[in-house]
């Protein structure tokens, strides 16, 4: 099925390293039961570095990036890098992008948002742009 | 007197594209007029109608906080760096 919102998106997938989304997966599991968050930077449109962020918030329910963001957004800066993914796990509900996620997208600065879920044993990792209140779910590639 | 700003990727679009610019004004909310005339709308996206600071962005000056610091009444000198970046956050 094809939409109008779908000629927005500059593509409607997502590749990336098997290694970046095995650390991703792996950092979820290490902070469950509370989320993880980070950011997958990119350059030249590719994807670049896995930076691992602390959460805040440390909690089951949510998250907000720590006093790492400077230095962190000052590295991608540094090297031509943009911020290019949010990622974030979900710890007792599916990997999909809640209200709250939504609400923050607006101004948070990224074209991908990646969600993970560490409610079981079997890992789920999905991607998604969200445009205003608009949840697309994008193609993920593992290369 | 002049200010480094730092400016995150989503608001570039009022930079004309530009990572960092230079700005004046002794206190924080001087410097956010200041920007504003020269990248005009830029404000909106840092103060509220009521004149506070956005919670969607984390504003820095030399590193610290300013939330820590006097918010948008934090003095500034010649030669401060000031950061701004988006809130990242989620559920």
């Amino acid at each position: 099925m094809t939409s109008v919102s779908d000629d927005r998106h500059a593509t409607a997938t997502l590749s990336l390293p098997r290694t970046m989304v095995d650390q991703v997966m792996a950092h979820a599991r290490r902070d469950h039961p509370d989320e993880c968050c980070g950011i997958i930077s990119a350059k030249d449109g590719a994807a670049s570095r896995v930076f691992e962020m602390e959460n805040a918030e440390r909690s089951p329910t949510g998250f907000s990036f720590g006093t790492d963001s400077l230095k962190v957004y000052r590295a991608m800066d540094d090297d031509d890098e943009e911020p290019w993914i949010v990622y974030h796990s979900h710890t007792a509900t599916e990997a999909y992008p809640s209200r709250t996620d939504v609400k923050w997208s607006a101004t948070a600065g990224f074209p991908y948002w990646l969600l993970v879920s560490t409610r079981s044993d079997e890992d789920e990792v999905r991607a998604f742009t969200i445009e205003g209140t608009e949840i697309t779910e994008v193609e993920l590639i593992v290369t | 007197m002049a200010i480094e700003v730092r400016i995150p990727t989503i608001l570039r679009t009022y930079t004309g594209g530009e990572k960092a610019v230079e700005a004046k004004g002794d206190t924080l909310q001087g410097l956010i007029d200041d920007l504003d005339s020269r990248h005009a709308g830029i404000k909106g996206r840092l103060i509220t109608d009521e004149g506070k600071l956005h919670r969607f962005v984390n504003v820095y000056v030399n590193d610290e906080d300013v939330r820590f610091l006097g918010s948008l009444e934090t003095p500034l000198k010649d030669g401060d760096n000031v950061t701004v970046l988006p809130a990242v956050a989620g559920g």
